[in-house]
């Protein structure tokens, strides 16, 4: 044990901050009703503000500080080359409304990145345009709608979800004011006979992972796929688990004809503590006339932006999407190619099964078979000793690992979902099984009070939300009740 | 296969990798993928770096175009704090206690946001404005249960396609406003019209897509029913009034222009801000301040109930991946620029935008600005001549005049939305107005 993150008492740059001096401004032609008087903002040196932030930076975990399996998350390494690409002023400082002459260079690489894409997922047809993995489905389910009410079919207001899936497909369901028809799984896997009994002529789209958020392959895929189809609804992949199927199947070949992919996971686009994404989305022929506008055109000469799609759900987001983000799986995936792309998977898939091979005599993995690149471990035998999965999650950190992703899904009780990735190790997928085992027979104390070696002891998150101080300005307000430091 | 590999493969029982693939059928098993093999870190940059070359970016090619997002100057202190591996390798801070560098900073974003829009609350971010103008609209819509947006007819067309997607689940109908043509500002009279009993929200700008300031936003306020949603250029904000003080709801913008690069229109950051009251009703995602167990101050996400993973259908927007980073470039622009810098950045580009309609006015076939008043940043010129013709002639001599307004906005006649902001030097003017003065 040998982890301890930095420790600082940092204050706010609010708290640093000497009063601004609030200047005569010539305020030269604002209109007298719209002039500020009063900009309460920090006014410190530079390098302080650099050492601030350095500070903070410090005490923030990152997948360059240490091992991270967060479940359904992939977090891989990303190649440093990519943040020197990205920063170029040809990508950086190009505008999205400027001359399609002035910019054929990113429109070459976002053309051939969609080809790509397409040939990865079986596809016909990509758009690069959504923000991130759920802006995909919003737009997957759009799409859907658009090819239903096309036909003139425009009763279908069902979405099908198993209870494996991830809590975005809900939510982009709801968005779009679809009911939901939730399916129980049978042996962590889709209930074939639940599905039958719920697809009708309601329903729009089933949307699905695979392998699921348990780690497991949905062999009955194609069987699925005929069900949802003979219904005349239509199915949608849901590719945050794309690591794991890399040229060893793909969406297309499953008989989908929705799938997004999620940069930040497959495609090792840095996730930037919480963002940006990208989150394209392919779709079979059928459904090209509805992607989003405009789409990128080619004519052999010449790259080009074409808006006239009569048939087009419209934008989900401004502009053709995150393409510096785009940019980087472009330059990732040409740097893996065919032969790196399928040992991605396969070292994934390899981790994980090591992993879970090394710990589920003392952390069951309920459900047998092979896992793809993640597995779902239960806490379960340690509730007896009063401990949960969050003081095991917790305790973690003090071996110098970033917890895996806990309670999800929610069919494994005192989850704990693990994937590795195929960037790590058998040495580091070592120290982490050694220290999951060594933690289930710790003293039941030292878990529930962990972490010791984190920035800070454990968070009372249930204050955070019971009385909520989300600015400054509210802190000021409710000054007294801020708890003093220790 | 290497020998670690092996030794895992023998550990689990397996004889090869292919047994680890076992559980896909055949019937959809694929073989391999059909693109090349994979190429040397030194190769890709090369290639990437040469494909990118074809592009004219703002540094080789003075650009005058704005619309939303916009050229800054960012000094290299807020790029070396968002390269901070630390931040930027980091997935979401679903751990707090690992996570206190990112939480902190990205609760300072919130604040500095609630300063700037005089809100109570912010989220991290949402994808871009765009976005964050559907996310609202929604908002608007669950908190009044009503069915219509009122929206400027002065807006990019983006963001109106975005909001018309985001308005599909609850059947929301815009209804829009026209500009004074006068003023190039909301139509008070029109707006008055335009509102009534089924009306969710009033959306303006300030200052709006032509770069006018909306002078009557008090006007405004007493006007529009329930809620206001005023959008902005949060670099603006530093020296007019914040919406929060003249009875906005929501204030939401496009980030970009605090601290981050336009990067070909993604990734940028979507401000979102409300008063307290309707905090439970906001998308996205929250941080908020607490203590740990031994009593210090510490900071974790918050209000998740709001979110698709614990409400899902029911949750209040389905974002996950948000636009964290550039929110923390957000946080560390505002710290490195300051109250004062930023004050002095904003009246510079108000300066500015003044000075180049000055210059264009008195051009033969050019007329600006076409709206008297202040402007940020940019401003409406009109031409004697097609647009078209001028910008393939500004392409030709190596400037990118404005974004051309003429098919979208027929009324204003052949007209164009020129900006500029601080970086532009005097060559690059002297550039334009030479090129400009050349067009016949």
């Amino acid at each position: 044990m040998t982890f301890r993150q930095a420790r600082y008492d940092e204050p706010l740059l609010c708290e640093k901050t000497r009063p601004a001096s609030d200047s005569d401004t010539d305020f030269f032609d604002v209109p007298v009703s719209l002039r500020r008087k009063r900009l309460d903002l920090p006014q410190v040196s530079e390098h302080e503000v650099v050492r601030h932030y350095t500070r903070l930076s410090q005490m923030n975990f990152g997948i360059d500080t240490g091992f991270y399996p967060l479940g359904s998350c992939t977090m891989k390494f990303n190649p440093k080359f990519n943040e020197e690409l990205a920063r170029l002023p040809e990508m950086a400082r190009v505008h999205p409304d400027q001359d399609p002459s002035t910019v054929q260079g990113i429109l070459q690489i976002l053309f051939e990145l969609q080809g790509i894409l397409a040939k990865i997922s079986g596809m016909d047809a990509v758009t690069l345009q959504p923000a991130a993995g759920a802006q995909g489905e919003f737009t997957g389910l759009l799409l859907a709608r658009a090819y239903h009410l096309d036909r003139g079919d425009a009763g279908r207001d069902e979405v099908i979800l198993p209870d494996t899936a991830h809590g975005t497909n809900f939510a982009s369901a709801g968005m779009l004011g679809h009911k939901i028809r939730e399916i129980p799984s049978e042996d962590g896997r889709v209930n074939l006979k639940a599905l039958e009994a719920a697809v009708s002529g309601k329903t729009l789209a089933l949307m699905l992972t695979n392998p699921n958020t348990l780690g497991i392959f949905e062999e009955e895929a194609v069987e699925i796929a005929r069900i949802v189809h003979d219904a005349g609804a239509l199915l949608y992949y849901d590719g945050a688990n794309f690591n794991a199927i890399l040229g060893k199947t793909s969406p297309g070949k499953m008989g989908f004809d929705i799938t997004h992919f999620n940069t930040h996971k497959t495609f090792t686009t840095p996730h930037g503590g919480g963002g940006p994404g990208a989150g394209p989305v392919g779709v079979k022929a059928f459904l090209e006339p509805f992607l989003p506008v405009p789409i990128i055109t080619f004519d052999e000469r010449a790259y080009g932006l074409d808006w006239d799609r009569p048939k087009s759900i419209g934008k989900v987001r401004a502009w053709l999407g995150n393409s510096a983000l785009l940019l980087r799986a472009y330059a990732y995936i040409l740097s893996q190619g065919s032969d790196g792309l399928e040992h991605v998977s396969e070292r994934a898939v390899l981790n994980a099964n090591y992993i879970r091979h090394r710990i589920e005599k003392h952390l069951p993995v309920p459900f047998s078979g092979l896992r793809k690149h993640e597995f779902v471990a239960s806490g379960k035998p340690l509730k007896a000793k009063g401990v949960r999965t969050v003081d095991i999650a917790k305790r973690l950190m003090d071996y110098g690992f970033h917890p895996p992703t806990v309670y999800f899904p929610h069919l494994v009780e005192e989850a704990l979902m693990i994937e590795p990735t195929e960037t790590e190790s058998k040495e580091t997928l070592d120290a982490f099984s050694d220290a999951l085992i060594r933690i289930t027979g710790e003293d039941p104390e030292l878990l529930k009070s962990a972490p010791h070696n984190a920035a800070v002891s454990r968070v009372d998150e249930v204050r955070a939300a019971r009385e909520p101080i989300l600015s400054w300005r509210m802190l000021q307000r409710a000054k007294g009740t801020e708890p003093r430091k220790a | 296969m290497d020998s670690e590999e092996e030794a895992m493969l023998r550990a689990i029982g397996l004889r090869s990798i292919d047994d680890l693939f076992a559980d896909i059928p055949a019937s959809v098993r694929t073989d391999g993928i059909d693109i090349p093999r994979g190429l040397s870190e030194q190769e890709v940059v090369r290639h990437v770096t040469s494909l990118l070359r074809k592009n004219r970016s703002a540094e080789t090619m003075p650009t005058f175009l704005g619309a939303g997002l916009y050229d800054h100057f960012v000094p290299a202190s807020v790029r070396a704090i968002a390269s901070r591996a630390e931040f930027y390798t980091a997935y979401t801070p679903y751990q707090a206690e690992l996570s206190q560098g990112i939480l902190q900073t990205l609760w300072e974003y919130q604040s500095f946001v609630c300063e700037l829009t005089g809100m109570d609350a912010a989220n991290t971010s949402m994808y871009d404005g765009s976005t964050a103008l559907g996310e609202a609209a929604l908002m608007a819509h669950r908190i009044t249960g009503k069915k219509e947006i009122v929206i400027p007819r002065a807006l990019h067309w983006e963001k109106r396609k975005v909001l018309e997607s985001y308005t599909v689940g609850p059947g929301l109908d815009v209804v829009e406003v026209p500009f004074d043509p006068e003023a190039g500002t909301m139509d008070l009279a029109a707006l008055k019209k335009a509102v009534g009993d089924d009306t969710a929200a009033v959306y303006v700008e300030n200052p709006n897509f032509f770069g006018r300031f909306q002078e009557d936003l008090a006007d405004i306020r007493s006007i529009a029913p329930s809620v206001l949603i005023v959008g902005a250029n949060p670099l603006a904000l530093a020296v007019t009034t914040a919406p929060g003080d003249l009875g906005a709801d929501i204030v939401i913008g496009e980030g970009q222009p605090l601290g981050n690069a336009v990067n070909y229109g993604g990734p940028l950051v979507g401000i979102f801000s409300c008063r307290e009251e309707h905090v439970r009703k906001m998308p996205g995602r929250v941080i908020g301040l607490t203590r740990d167990a031994e009593d210090r101050r510490a900071f974790c996400m918050t209000l998740q109930t709001r979110e698709q993973h614990i409400r899902r259908e029911r949750a209040m927007s389905n974002i996950c991946t948000n636009e964290t980073l550039m929110a923390v470039s957000s946080a560390a622009y505002v710290g490195v620029l300051g109250a004062n810098g930023l004050r002095r950045l904003a009246l510079e580009n108000i300066r500015r935008a003044k000075q180049l309609a000055e210059r264009i006015d008195p051009l033969e076939n050019f007329e600006a600005p076409l709206f008297p008043g202040g402007h940020f940043n940019e401003f409406v010129v009109r031409c004697e001549v097609p647009y078209a013709r001028v910008h393939k002639a500004l392409l030709a001599a190596g400037v990118h005049g404005g974004l051309p307004l003429t098919s979208r906005f027929p009324e204003l006649g052949e007209a164009a939305l020129f900006a500029t902001t601080e970086v532009h030097t005097e060559a690059d003017y002297e550039r334009l107005l030479e090129a400009m003065e050349r067009v016949r």
